[in-house]
């Protein structure tokens, strides 16, 4: 028996680092700081490798399934005599599979950032914070039950916090900070009903029990319906909306393009690669629930899924900020993986949503933490991030450059690039269980390529701009993760993926479907062609076609005025609608009627206060007429 | 019962005038020193009460008369104090109308 | 020598000792022991109280002491523990403890200012291990008339005007309240007998049904003033904004939990059947409270009214989950109180530290804060945190047990109240967040900030103890839960036995 009770220094380790640097990175000097951090994330990573190897290859297999094990269960917190919340390390195919792309994405951007944030006031502060997150990220995927991944969960949501606001001092990044956590908080309040509604039924936060035979059962024989759907269904619904709103699924996707004011490692980090597909994650961790209890809530991520992939894909090929254009083509690549979970079936064949949506998070995270690496240099080197101001950088960025080649052909699914892999494998799946879902990924496809090579070809070809000083190469410790990354990307695709992480665990084959894998690839090579038409050389054909598309275009260009309807929702309705009158009647109505008695009170007593005049005479006068009352009294009515 | 020839109702019709007169003049009177006579009056209707109904009821007795002293003296203590008073307010306010000495109120 | 008399004496002697000092430095010195004893005490009952129960002693209440007051109406002095009071004990400690150093440069008559301080705090411990109606009635007196003097004195703002409003209004909470005692009082001995003040006594017999509901509103409402129950919390706001420091702190942190634990120990734990029934309309009431609390507070601009707002929401939630009378819930409005207690405590220590410096607590004539003074603003992004119910701080775990608890119960009713209740996390986000965001971040608004100075040693000490302790409850919550937990069964015996 192979014991992974190591596994557990994966957590500790970050968590001493946020502590050692958040508490004493002051006085350490910065590079110390950084160094320190990131020797601690390449402990991890190999840990995290070690992991992997030992469970994919070394671990015996039960009836050919692979085992899942509780490296570590300890309870943190008794809630009744049946309910707890317990804190450990759960491993299984897809937590494996996380810890590898998280440990190594974030050794990568730490090493990177070590270059990218060099002489930044607040560097150990950033190490701190990475390190912070990295915990938390890795808590959440290693979380034996659905509590502990809900605290890992607002972990996460703190860490992506204060790493968008960490140029405090800019305004729009306080604004998008703010407004990513309390999206995702609002999401995150669907999550926690829905964590309740499961765990009332299920007694049991443990994804053992709760996506294992007994929990499936349970759910499945609830009869109980609110407005026509099951509970069920409602709590699994729920608990999606905590996903879509980490994975910023459409309607809550508005933070995740803000939150690109961090600073790009950070975007690299926690909005591409990693904490974005939590929320897929999620759904990948309770399937058997979904597939099985609640087959309507998986049609719903589908259709949320596929909507989105596309609605972000029209959106990046409109926008200008570099780090937008990769944002919404997260989105919509998050769109695909999310889709790919919807379309799926449990087990075996049947599977293959499931399987192509966690390869598709595999590769995902190699080749759009490279993307946004890659922009960082380039952000780097021409201090701006608006494609406007650049153009034919491949003389001055050959690295960079050519990693960012290999991105976005991998991106736009290339044969033999990882992308293509793990795309064809989501369109398979989607081919076999919904083919409208089918078109419109197809078309993403080739948006995909398109969005890709317009932001390629107008960066690094078209008309080089007046640079104020001629742009330089990023320093090594910059381009080796762009390097490493590049090579993942290529490769990553070569894993045989059904053969380990599967829905139920068990290996099957999965072929390439030509019929679907050439079209796709052809598509991917006419969004290529039409960018390259466009953006090759600077032309008024761009111009043309935006003035052609009129509002179309500006509709477009402003996110479909999504923003603008949430700022209406909060400022409007909440704050003024809301806010203002509870403050209004609390000052006016309820402090009023307090107010009211105590000035009754008063008026009460400068009514009566008259009597005591201070005139002697007027007393006396009294006392007589009482005198005589009482004698009156005595003399007619005493018996 | 008649003795000196006054029968007992001629003493209470004298002291009940006396009395009320002596309250008509305190309430009304704004002068300090005429409400003291008028307290007087008051005190005094009540010792002739006190002698009358004790030589015409209880001839044997001498309770009432000796009421009727203690009375007296306190009415005299109870001036002393009261002109005293007067004086002091005298003092203060420069007169002694009773409407003027309103200090003590709500 | 019974240690639960040591939070009595101690006080006292406190007290002598400030009587004798020279001037403020002696003072604030003598204070600061007498209070750092106290901590120390709560420490030890602490561990005391452990050691007990580990050696077999399953009695409801341990280290209990009984001296006959007052004979012919059967007043005794009458003290004695169980988990829930020493985890109160120890959070009163911990907050006087951070307010004697919030408060350690008040200027004007220090001696006064320190000695009703002490006082207050006195109060607070006596009702807290106190057993016997009367005797907790006395020194829940003790410790809101000195109240008065605090805010009307040294306080801020219309302080006269709040401190009147404060005080007439949790008179009359205590009004309402004699009435309920009065009336357990009366009951007490429905067959004929003694009558009695002594809560274990009481639980052991049932008050007539009749009398139940007619004085457990008067008891629930009476204890719920002082816990901000919606609509008799408006002196929280105007109070807190024109206290000074620490006494916001101690009132705050340790006195709005007196409305709590009153309102479990007493109201509900002697008239459980009333309890049951007329739940309902107060679980609308506090529902309320913790929504509206937290809209309410989106929309103030003074630090101290949204915070105080903000303790209104947290405040309702306690009587909220209490109202659900389950063992989960129950446990998560204890935790919820001592977190609340924590955490608000630091808010306004905070807030008092910045206002020092600042001279305003107008939001929107601050910005930048962190630049020029990071000690303090981290500190407030933590409690901030805190509040909106960060895992790892006390917050979240006392909400969580809370949500929990109250999603026990299967029927509509409950269910919609409790996400209404759930809801207010999201809010709470929003205005902390945006008070963080105006206050401590973007650019320095006012030039005369850029030479403001950090915090001095004191006031970390008062931070850091009170962030330690809310830390420390996030971090390891299981010992407080089960502390709570087992002395909650009496009081569920009790409630579950109609």
């Amino acid at each position: 028996m192979i014991n992974f009770s190591y596994t557990i220094w994966i957590l500790i380790i970050p968590i001493f680092m946020f502590l050692l640097l958040g508490l004493l990175g002051m006085k350490f000097k910065p590079i110390i700081s950084g160094v320190l951090g990131t020797i601690g994330l390449g402990v991890v990573m190999l840990l995290s490798y070690y992991a992997a190897y030992q469970y994919f290859f070394q671990l015996p297999r039960i009836d050919d399934a692979y085992q899942q094990i509780l490296a570590h269960n300890i309870t943190w917190l008794n809630l009744s005599a049946s309910l707890q919340i317990k804190m450990g390390v759960f491993i299984d195919p897809i937590s494996v599979m996380m810890l590898v792309v998280v440990s190594t994405v974030s050794f990568m951007v730490h090493l990177y950032s070590i270059g990218y944030m060099k002489g930044e006031k607040g560097f150990q502060r950033f190490f701190a914070f990475l390190s912070l997150f990295t915990f938390s990220m890795l808590g959440l995927v290693v979380a034996t039950n659905i509590f502990q991944m809900y605290i890992f969960w607002e972990l996460v949501g703190v860490s992506s916090f204060l790493l968008i606001g960490f140029y405090y001092e800019r305004p729009s990044a306080v604004a998008a900070s703010k407004k990513a956590f309390i999206v995702t908080r609002f999401a995150d309040l669907g999550f926690l009903v829905g964590i309740l509604l499961l765990s009332y039924y299920t007694k049991s936060f443990d994804f053992l029990n709760i996506t294992g035979p007994v929990g499936i059962e349970v759910t499945r024989n609830l009869t109980q319906t609110f407005l026509g759907m099951s509970v069920a269904t409602w709590a699994l619904l729920l608990i999606f909306m905590g996903g879509a709103g980490k994975s910023a699924m459409f309607p809550l996707h508005i933070w995740l393009p803000d939150a690109m004011e961090g600073p790009t490692p950070v975007s690299a980090l926690i909005h591409a690669a990693t904490m974005v597909v939590a929320g897929v994650f999620l759904v990948a961790r309770l399937f058997p629930l979904y597939s099985f209890a609640a087959p309507d809530a998986l049609t719903v991520i589908a259709y949320v899924g596929g909507f989105t992939s596309l609605f972000a894909a029209v959106i990046a090929c409109t926008q200008f900020d570099i780090k937008r254009v990769l944002a919404f083509s997260t989105l919509s690549q998050i769109g695909y993986m999310m889709l790919a979970l919807g379309v799926s079936g449990y087990g075996g064949e049947k599977g293959l949503g499931y399987m192509a949506s966690m390869f598709h998070l595999f590769t995902h995270a190699m080749f759009k933490a490279l993307l946004f690496l890659g922009a960082g240099s380039i952000i780097h080197a021409v201090h701006s991030n608006y494609m406007n101001e650049m153009g034919g950088l491949r003389k001055y960025l050959p690295i960079t450059h050519l990693t960012f080649l290999i991105a976005c052909l991998t991106i736009a699914g290339l044969f033999p690039l990882s992308g293509f892999w793990s795309k064809d494998e989501i369109l398979a799946a989607a081919y076999e269980h919904n083919k409208l879902l089918f078109m419109v990924e197809y078309l993403v496809a080739g948006l995909t390529a398109f969005y890709m090579f317009r932001l390629y070809f107008r960066v690094f070809w078209n008309k080089e701009p007046h640079y104020h000083h001629k742009p330089h190469e990023s320093p090594l410790v910059m381009t080796i993760p762009l390097m490493f990354l590049a090579i993942a990307s290529i490769f990553a695709g070569f894993l045989p993926f059904s053969k380990m992480i599967t829905s139920d665990r068990l290996p099957f084959e999965s072929e390439t479907n030509l019929m679907v894998a050439i079209p796709s690839v052809a598509i991917g090579l006419v969004g290529i062609l039409i960018a390259f038409l466009l953006y090759k050389k600077d032309n008024v054909r761009v111009e043309k076609i935006v003035k052609g598309l009129g509002g179309v275009y500006t509709t477009i260009y402003n996110k479909f005025y999504i923003d603008e309807v949430y700022m209406f929702v909060t400022k409007k309705i909440i704050f003024n609608l809301i806010s203002r009158p509870v403050a209004w009647f609390d000052r006016h109505v309820v402090d009023g009627f307090m107010n009211g008695i105590a000035g009754v009170t008063v008026l009460t007593s400068r009514k009566i206060k008259g009597a005591q005049s201070g005139q002697l005479q007027h007393y006396a006068f009294f006392f007589v007429l009482g005198a005589i009352a009482f004698a009156l009294i005595f003399i007619y009515l005493w018996q | 019962m008649e003795r000196y020839g006054i029968p007992l109702e001629g003493f209470l019709v004298i002291s009940t005038a006396m009395f009320f007169i002596g309250i008509y003049g305190f309430l009304v009177r704004k002068n300090l020193i005429t409400m003291l006579m008028s307290i007087e009056l008051i005190l005094n209707s009540v010792n002739i009460n006190f002698v009358a109904f004790n030589s015409y009821l209880f001839p044997e007795n001498m309770q009432g008369n000796f009421f009727a002293l203690i009375v007296v003296a306190i009415a005299a203590a109870e001036a002393s104090v009261a002109i005293a008073l007067i004086i002091n307010i005298y003092r203060r306010f420069s007169n002694i109308e009773v409407e003027n000495i309103d200090e003590m109120k709500y | 020598m019974n240690i639960l008399a040591l939070f009595i004496i101690i006080p006292i002697l406190t007290i002598i000792g400030i009587l004798c000092t020279k001037d403020h430095v002696g003072t604030r010195l003598v204070s600061a022991i007498g209070m750092g004893l106290q901590l120390i005490t709560s420490i030890v009952l602490i561990f005391m109280f452990y050691a007990e129960r580990n050696a077999g002693n399953h009695a409801d209440m341990l280290f209990m002491v009984d001296y006959m007051w007052f004979q012919s109406l059967n007043i005794h002095y009458l003290v004695g523990v169980d988990g829930i009071s020493v985890a109160m004990i120890a959070l009163t400690s911990v907050v006087s403890f951070a307010g004697v150093f919030a408060s350690w440069e008040v200027k004007d008559l220090p001696r006064e200012f320190f000695i009703s301080l002490i006082v207050l705090a006195t109060g607070v411990f006596g009702f807290f291990i106190s057993l016997d109606l009367f005797t907790m009635f006395l020194f829940y007196e003790v410790a809101v008339i000195p109240m008065y003097l605090l805010i009307g004195l040294w306080g801020s703002g219309p302080k006269e005007y709040s401190a009147m409003k404060l005080t007439l209004m949790l008179m009359g909470g205590s009004a309402l309240l004699l009435v309920g005692l009065f009336g357990i009082y009366f009951n007490s001995a429905p067959n004929g007998g003694q009558l009695t003040f002594n809560i274990m006594e009481i639980s052991k017999i049932t008050i007539p049904m009749e009398a139940q509901r007619f004085f457990f509103p008067f008891t629930f409402i009476g204890f719920g003033i002082l816990g901000a129950l919606f609509p008799f919390h408006t002196w929280s706001p105007d109070g807190h904004a024109s206290a000074p420091t620490a006494v916001s702190m101690l009132h705050a942190g340790v006195l709005m939990k007196l409305g709590g634990y009153g309102c479990f120990r007493v109201a509900m734990f002697l008239m459980p059947g009333a309890a049951h029934e007329l739940a309902w309309i107060f679980i609308i009431l506090t529902a309320i409270s913790v929504v509206y609390g937290a809209f309410g507070a989106i929309w103030q601009k003074d630090l101290k009214y949204i915070n105080a707002y903000s303790s209104v929401s947290h405040c309702g939630l306690v009587l909220f989950a209490l109202l659900m009378m389950n063992e989960t819930a129950m446990d998560g409005a204890i935790i919820q109180m001592i977190s609340h207690g924590l955490m608000t405590a630091l808010f306004f220590a905070l807030i008092g530290m910045i206002y020092g410096r600042t001279h305003t607590r107008m939001i929107n004539e601050m910005g930048g804060l962190m630049k020029v003074m990071p000690f303090l603003a981290v500190c407030y992004v933590i409690a901030g945190l805190a509040s909106l119910g960060l895992p790892g701080l006390s917050g979240f775990v006392a909400e969580m047990t809370i949500f929990v608890g109250a999603f026990q119960h299967p029927d509509t009713f409950h269910r919609v109240v409790t996400i209404l209740a759930c809801s207010s996390i999201v809010v709470t986000a929003v205005y902390i967040l945006r008070v963080v965001g105006v206050l401590l971040f973007g650019p320095i608004r006012n030039e005369e900030f850029n030479s403001l100075t950090d915090a001095k040693w004191f006031e970390k000490v008062s931070t850091i103890t009170l962030i330690a302790s809310v830390a420390f409850i996030g971090i390891v919550p299981i010992w407080l839960s089960d502390l709570i937990r087992m002395s909650l069964k009496p009081i569920l015996d009790q409630l579950s036995s109609f």
